[in-house]
């Protein structure tokens, strides 16, 4: 067992399936030399050589078309997009090829491939360093979505994500890289090593994809959460006093729902929460699934608390950004109904 | 003030229109045997020249000339003869197949089977084609059973993708096919991963890229030339320059600004242009960007010129936008007749026998569709199990998709 940061897990996560299987390949923008600008692949290029992770050149759509070509003959690449903002010139890629590659060739060719790319805001960086872009993926059948909320997942659905025969997008939230954050932008952040989910093993394990984590148990409301969300919505259960049973999801496709069902078949209340836009967001699907599954249980309206329907704004951040005064007002809300 | 003329937007414009009388006579073609062959590990600075000429073997008296003739004997002339008449009678049953209702759509290669028929005689087993929906030559040269081809078109009992493709999306790893993609240039990039993916590996197996004019307007098709240069990647990236994307000529491409080999100049590709009708130049270029690649000199881009003499699919009609007889002016004539008088000349053919062989290989492709149909067409017959339809979105079949497919009762 090691103390590391997100950034630590997720470069273990590469380093130990780099180790293994010489099939594994990482590469992108600023990831092979320089070890990346979040230095989630430092040192790799030294330990691996050049032809195991490299720099590319700055063209997603290449980026994520080589990594199915390579896919395709055998290899298993992980390969970063340096920011979620920037996946749309890759998007045709992802969802028209990687996405649908087993299917029309009836399993004749697969894309065991991973594009990581770091999301979320809560940093000041403005439209194009902020977006969560997930509920754009999970509309997209034959994508797996993976969101981890600390660096003892990180590692371990990484490791999942690497090693799973179908294309997986693994989105990090960067406000999380150094540390939990709980929305209180005016406090100082902890570090991940007085965290108990920052021990992390150094080998070799496997958090399977599409189980959610129970982070904490309650019983008056059920918490849909995942990434950032999840440490906002601790913050805000402990300072209401709400007693949430707060739900990880950690894979929003393939989704838990027996997970989200069984919870809020118990709690007979639910708020969803997430970064992104509310209009068609993840959130819209998972209030479907929580009418659909738990309707003859529900004591209230389903609540979301999401990013307003709007670009994401640099100067107001925290008018913006879901935090746990939000969250909080939420809690409390369905708690009345 | 203003001494400045208005601005007005330029919009390229073919030269002819229905009803005009096409007249090519302003196309520069070199002759046969005019253009030099470098060593394959030439320098790419050194032949700029090669992306604005055009390599041809056969000369007007149907002889082979030139540094680029001599590297197919008869026997393989011969076969590729066969090949190039094998698309031509399969794309023409699946024409009248789909006129008279059995699937909803086909798209031929007429006037471009050469390209596809040399180009995969110049592979390896192996070697993988990242094709577009218009080389149906390199299935049918790989020796790709035709019966599966058109259990394919009919989406019937036995189609090899369980009725989830469009006709003409066909895929074969064993016989180097990659799935063909509905969405333009998106394999051209591909390819060069999995080139890059056999350098990595440090294997010997060389990948091709195919992509149509108008789609080298792509962005990937830039993609793609930037990171086979870049990585120097085994592959050969294909241009077929057939003058048409759907009803939009070449020149909306940009292709009369410059030949489409040139765009690969920048990036340091060493960048050919050939005679896409000429079986035999075909194959010599082939094979010396497939040496290349090979031998670890790199990528090399070509561009083959040709003309789509049929309608761009069959949901197409070209009198409403281009001459009815332009491919008759085309000045580089049929692929199949420019090797039918080769080999008549050498002696190896003759027009009995190309006759016979015509009727032979229509009768076999007609038995053929006689047995495909067994297996069902589009609107009768036998067909997939609609549960395959749920099948192999993942590797495994998520609890919502399991749900979706109870739902659906299959």
């Amino acid at each position: 067992m090691a103390r590391m940061t997100m950034i630590e897990a997720i470069r273990s996560a590469m380093d130990v399936c780099m180790e293994r299987d010489e099939r594994v390949v990482v590469y992108g923008e600023d990831v092979g030399y320089f070890g990346g600008v979040f230095r989630c692949t430092q040192g790799l290029q030294k330990k691996y050589g050049k032809h195991r992770c490299f720099d590319s050149p700055i063209n997603e759509s290449g980026i994520v078309g080589t990594a199915i070509g390579m896919a395709v003959y055998g290899l298993r690449p992980c390969v970063e997009i340096q920011f979620a903002d920037y996946m749309y010139p890759a998007y045709d890629q992802l969802t028209q090829e990687a996405a649908r590659i087993r299917y029309r060739s009836n399993n004749d060719f697969t894309v065991p491939m991973t594009v990581r790319m770091p999301t979320g805001g809560g940093i000041f960086g403005g439209q194009t360093h902020s977006q969560s872009p997930e509920a754009l993926f999970a509309h997209v059948c034959g994508l797996k979505t993976v969101i981890p909320s600390n660096p003892y997942d990180a590692k371990g659905l990484l490791i999942a994500a690497i090693e799973d025969d179908d294309p997986v997008i693994f989105l990090e939230p960067k406000r999380l890289y150094n540390g939990p954050f709980d929305g209180h932008y005016d406090q100082p952040v902890t570090p991940w090593k007085k965290h108990p989910l920052g021990e992390v093993p150094d080998g070799h394990y496997v958090e399977p994809l599409g189980k959610a984590a129970i982070r904490r148990e309650g019983e008056d409301v059920t918490v849909l959460a995942y990434g950032t969300m999840v440490h906002v919505a601790e913050a805000a259960a402990k300072e209401t006093g709400v007693d949430a049973e707060i739900i990880d999801l950690r894979t929003i496709v393939p989704l838990d729902f027996e997970a989200i069902e069984a919870s809020v078949r118990k709690t007979g209340r639910c708020v969803i929460v997430h970064e992104a836009t509310r209009t068609c967001g993840f959130g819209a699907e998972l209030m479907a699934v929580v009418q659909e599954g738990c309707f003859y249980h529900l004591e209230a309206p389903v609540i979301r608390v999401t990013g307003w329907d709007t670009p994401y704004p640099h100067a107001h951040e925290w008018t913006y950004f879901p935090g746990p005064a939000r969250v909080g007002a939420a809690l409390k809300k369905v708690m009345e109904g | 003030m203003n001494d400045v003329a208005p601005l007005s937007l330029y919009v390229p414009e073919p030269e002819f229109r229905p009803g005009d009388e096409p007249d090519f006579s302003g196309v520069k073609i070199p002759q046969a045997g005019s253009v030099r062959r470098p060593e394959i590990d030439v320098d790419p600075e050194e032949i700029h020249d090669l992306a604005y000429s055009i390599i041809r073997v056969m000369n007007r008296e149907g002889e082979a000339v030139g540094p680029w003739a001599g590297y197919l004997d008869d026997d393989e002339a011969l076969k590729g003869l066969r090949d190039m008449m094998t698309v031509r009678a399969y794309d023409a049953r699946m024409l009248t197949a789909q006129r008279q209702g059995k699937t909803s759509f086909y798209m031929l290669s007429l006037g471009e089977e050469a390209i596809a028929c040399a180009f995969q005689r110049a592979l390896s087993p192996g070697d993988m084609n990242f094709p577009t929906y218009r080389q149906q030559g390199l299935l049918i040269t790989a020796g790709y059973p035709i019966l599966d081809m058109m259990n394919q078109v009919y989406s019937n009992s036995k189609d090899p993708v369980a009725g989830r493709q469009l006709p003409v999306m066909y895929t074969s790893k064993k016989h180097g096919f990659f799935t063909i993609s509905g969405n333009l240039a998106t394999q051209f990039v591909q390819a060069v991963g999995w080139a890059m993916a056999s350098a990595i590996r440090g294997d010997t197996k060389i990948a091709a890229g195919w992509i149509g004019d108008g789609s080298t307007a792509e962005s990937d098709f830039h993609a793609a030339l930037v990171f086979a240069s870049t990585y120097r990647a085994p592959v050969v990236l294909n241009i077929v320059n057939n003058q048409w994307a759907i009803s939009t000529y070449q020149g909306i491409a940009r292709g009369r600004a410059a030949t489409f080999a040139a765009r690969g100049l920048g990036f340091g590709l060493p960048s050919l242009r050939v005679d896409g009708n000429d079986y035999l130049a075909v194959y010599a270029v082939a094979k010396w960007a497939v040496e290349r690649a090979r031998r670890g000199h790199g990528p090399t881009l070509i561009e083959y010129v040709t003309y789509r003499v049929g309608p761009h699919s069959t949901s197409d009609d070209p009198s409403a936008y281009r001459p009815q007889k332009e491919s008759d002016a085309w000045p580089l004539g049929d692929p199949v007749e420019r090797l039918k008088n080769y080999l008549i000349r050498k002696g190896v053919w003759s027009e009995e026998r190309h006759a016979q062989a015509k009727a032979q290989i229509e009768s076999e492709i007609a038995q053929l569709q006689k047995e495909a149909e067994k297996n069902g067409t589009l609107h009768s017959g036998p067909k997939p199990p609609p549960r395959r339809m749920f099948e192999d979105v993942y590797k495994e079949m998520p609890l919502h998709l399991v749900r979706q497919r109870q739902e659906a009762g299959v």
